[in-house]
């Protein structure tokens, strides 16, 4: 990465016999040459990064008015981001040779890549929250429904509590079904096994294909055309459930494939039943990441917006029966309230999808704090409470034995 | 603690050979019932909605025969309809957000198993899972209030100076170049970006798994050749992630195909091939499910089903074809 030159070269000591190069090492001590961070950038590099920098943003400003027709901030930033890979490949190759400028041109562009894509997503979310931040610090925007207040009501009346309910009755139906069947599934494609379960891990493969449209359009035709005939939280709750299941099952299978052999092996070396082991060892040892696998299906179902369109139906009135009536959620209703060309229903709009961005992340955080780590990997905390356990065990354990022979030692003479 | 037994008694008889298959218990024979029907179940909601589908979509395809194909209109109350236009407009956004996708993951994955290291390295490795969580109407209306206008000038350069490339100019039905902003703002290339931008995650995540298995002992074999990062990455890494690459990418592009909500949101739907993709007016298989769901007949539903299944049967194909690459790949099946 960074050329070493030697300035002063060890006194070398030539071995004739076998040839090599011994380095004669000073015998007075430890070197204490300042130490050299092996991952810093010389002042040379910082030097061409910064004199490209200036040089594009130079270049993109004079021909950015002047010049090229191109206008608008994305289009300066196109200029100058090009600007700054020719200045760069030149700076560097007036001191490296040709491997060294594509070493650094490439790192440059990863860089590149990761600052865009981090700064999109990261613009996003910004986006929407400071869009939303209009309707977000009334109150009554989580408190009231959409029942009484029409479009052109200020943001003082009117909220989303509808939907909020909505989401979160759709969202438990579907937690109902998807957890005991994609985990039941789940263990039974990795502990019971045959080629029934290589079978059914194809089929719940090819489920993720799936186009969330197409799971909408599904249930709308066979439930609602054929059974219930009208819209309803169910419905929508039903539709969840299609996207959400080989989600579920998909990350359930990899955590349970984590459970290591061995214990399993020692299970059943202890003789209990298959049953026994999936319930005391297999489970609990891949508990957190089962957790993680539902609360991430969770974020995904919940963010689902063509199935519940096609499903659920729209409404401003607070339903609180999924069998009967439509039944709004977030997502939808954030598509209901941009279709309006009025400000303050837009601003309702990217309150509402601020809502839900932050329940996401809220489920994100949740899911990494309970399990951000690998099946039988201990936090301190749980480590501390499990060696206390094998201590009290093994004290238990002397004093009993030392009860054993206090015993045989009265019963011997 | 160690007793020693006394050897039992050596007897006459040989003893009896005992059979290594143990009887079942009726907790187990309950459990692995139990599993067996949560597996049936699974497949039989999958196997429901597939023979739904296309019974339901059999009618419709019984009427067109294999016009469905190749007929652009869409009006299945006068009996011609077919999906051309729409699989066009789908591909063509499809390829458009791969084209700004796959370069934007392949360079994160790489930096985030090369380049950035420790705690702000584990830091964005979950970054990129909450994104992928990210729900598709936030983007959709990222897409509509700020790309839409931030993205003309762009097109209206591109148009401009690469014109001469049929499939960026943009003209009228006399072939005009037009320059308007109209003519611009609900094309292919916006909903391509904002729906590459949505599938970045889900690739970036895949390629970094595959990035990250690379052997130790090669890259360093690799570094001690002389390597620069640049040259160990190229030589080293790329070759043995080159599964998770391509399986990435197409995890992506299947679900770039079935997007719905932010495309139906961004695009003005039109059901004629438009092969200038800057220009305003293209269309996707899902956005017009969601447009004609509602007023659809019976047979129009039929109709819709069709068009579903023939998505449904494009993202199969290529998730089966991503998993057997990414599972045949040096970097191996845990990836997927």
């Amino acid at each position: 990465m960074t050329s070493v030159t030697e300035d002063s070269a060890p006194p070398q000591i030539v071995d004739t016999r076998s040839g090599t190069t011994v380095v004669d090492r000073p015998v007075t001590g430890p070197d204490l040459r300042e130490r050299r961070g092996v991952r810093q950038s010389t002042l040379d590099e910082k030097f061409n990064v910064l004199g490209a920098a200036a040089a594009a943003i130079a270049i993109a400003t004079l021909l950015f008015g002047w010049i090229t027709p191109l206008n608008g901030a994305i289009g300066w930033v196109i200029v100058a981001f090009i600007s700054f890979i020719g200045a760069y490949v030149l700076l560097v190759s007036l001191r490296s040779d040709r491997q060294d400028v594509a070493d650094r041109v490439a790192t440059v562009l990863l860089i590149s890549a990761g600052v865009v894509l981090f700064g999109a997503l990261a613009f996003i979310a910004v986006y929407t929250v400071v869009r939303g931040s209009e309707a977000l610090p009334h109150p009554n925007f989580f408190t009231e429904t959409m029942e009484l207040a029409g479009p052109l009501d200020p943001l003082t009346m009117g909220g989303i509590l509808h939907a909020i309910v909505g989401s979160l009755i759709q969202i438990s139906i579907a937690l109902v079904i998807t957890i005991p069947l994609g985990i039941t599934t789940a263990v039974f494609l990795n502990e019971v096994g045959g080629p029934f379960a290589r079978f059914v891990r194809t089929i719940a493969d090819a489920m993720t294909a799936l186009p969330s449209i197409v799971a909408g359009l599904f249930v709308y035709a066979a439930i609602i055309q054929l059974i219930t005939h009208q819209r309803s939280g169910f419905a929508a709750a039903m539709a969840i459930t299609v996207m959400m299941l080989p989600i579920v099952i998909r990350a359930s299978d990899v955590v349970l494939r984590l459970v290591p052999g061995n214990l399993r092996e020692a299970s059943y070396a202890l003789g209990t039943t298959r049953w026994r082991t999936v319930w005391h060892v297999v489970l609990p040892t891949a508990r957190s990441g089962l957790v993680t696998a539902v609360i991430l299906g969770t974020a995904r179902g919940i963010g689902e917006t063509s199935p519940v369109l096609l499903t659920s139906g729209v409404t401003a009135v607070l339903n609180l029966n999924p069998f009967s009536g439509p039944m709004i959620s977030l997502p939808l209703q954030v598509f209901d309230f941009v279709k309006s060309p009025e400000p303050n229903m837009i601003a309702r709009g990217f309150g509402t999808a601020a809502t839900l961005l932050i329940l996401v992340l809220v489920l994100f955080l949740i899911a990494r704090a309970i399990g951000g780590r690998g099946p039988g990997q201990l936090s301190p905390r749980q480590q501390r409470a499990v060696s206390a356990e094998s201590l009290r065990d093994a004290r238990r354990m002397m004093m009993r034995e030392s009860a054993r022979r206090a015993r045989t030692e009265e019963e011997a003479p | 603690m160690t007793e020693v037994t006394a050897p039992p008694p050596v007897t006459t008889q040989p003893p009896k050979k005992r059979s290594l298959v143990a009887r079942r218990s009726a907790q187990d024979t309950v459990f692995q019932s139990v599993a067996y029907t949560a597996g049936a179940t699974t497949v039989g909601i999958m196997l429901a909605v597939g023979l739904f589908l296309s019974l339901r979509a059999g009618d419709a395809l019984k009427v067109a025969g294999i016009s469905f194909l190749f007929e652009q209109e869409w009006s299945p109350q006068t009996q011609t309809f077919g999906i051309a236009a729409v699989l066009f407009g789908t591909v063509t956004i499809a390829i458009i957000a791969m084209c700004v996708g796959v370069p934007l993951a392949l360079g994160t994955a790489l930096l985030l198993s090369e380049i950035v290291r420790g705690r702000l390295r584990s830091f964005l490795v979950s970054l990129v899972d909450l994104m992928a969580a990210v729900p598709s109407i936030v983007f959709g209306l990222w897409g509509v209030f700020f790309l839409q206008s931030a993205v003309i000038p762009v097109s209206k350069w591109i148009s401009t100076y690469f014109g001469w490339i049929p499939i960026f100019a943009v003209t009228d039905a006399s072939g005009n170049a037009l320059t308007e902003a109209s003519a611009f703002t609900s094309s292919a290339f916006i909903a391509g970006i904002v729906v590459g931008l949505m599938v970045v995650p889900t690739q970036t995540s895949v390629m970094r798994e595959a990035f990250s298995q690379a052997p130790v002992g090669e890259r360093e074999g690799a570094f001690a050749l002389g390597a620069t990062r640049w040259g160990m990455i190229r030589t080293v890494v790329l070759p043995f992630g080159r599964g998770g690459i391509i399986g990435g990418t197409m995890l992506g592009l299947g679900r770039a195909l079935g997007e719905t909500i932010a495309v139906y949101l961004i695009i003005s739907p039109i059901f004629t091939i438009n092969w200038e993709v800057l220009r305003t007016g293209t269309n996707s298989v899902s956005a017009l499910i969601a447009l004609r769901y509602g007023e659809a007949s019976e047979f129009a539903l039929s109709a819709l089903m069709a068009a579903g299944l023939v998505l449904f049967l494009i993202t199969l194909v290529i998730n089966f074809t991503a998993s057997s690459i990414v599972a045949r790949s040096r970097s191996g099946a845990e990836s997927g």
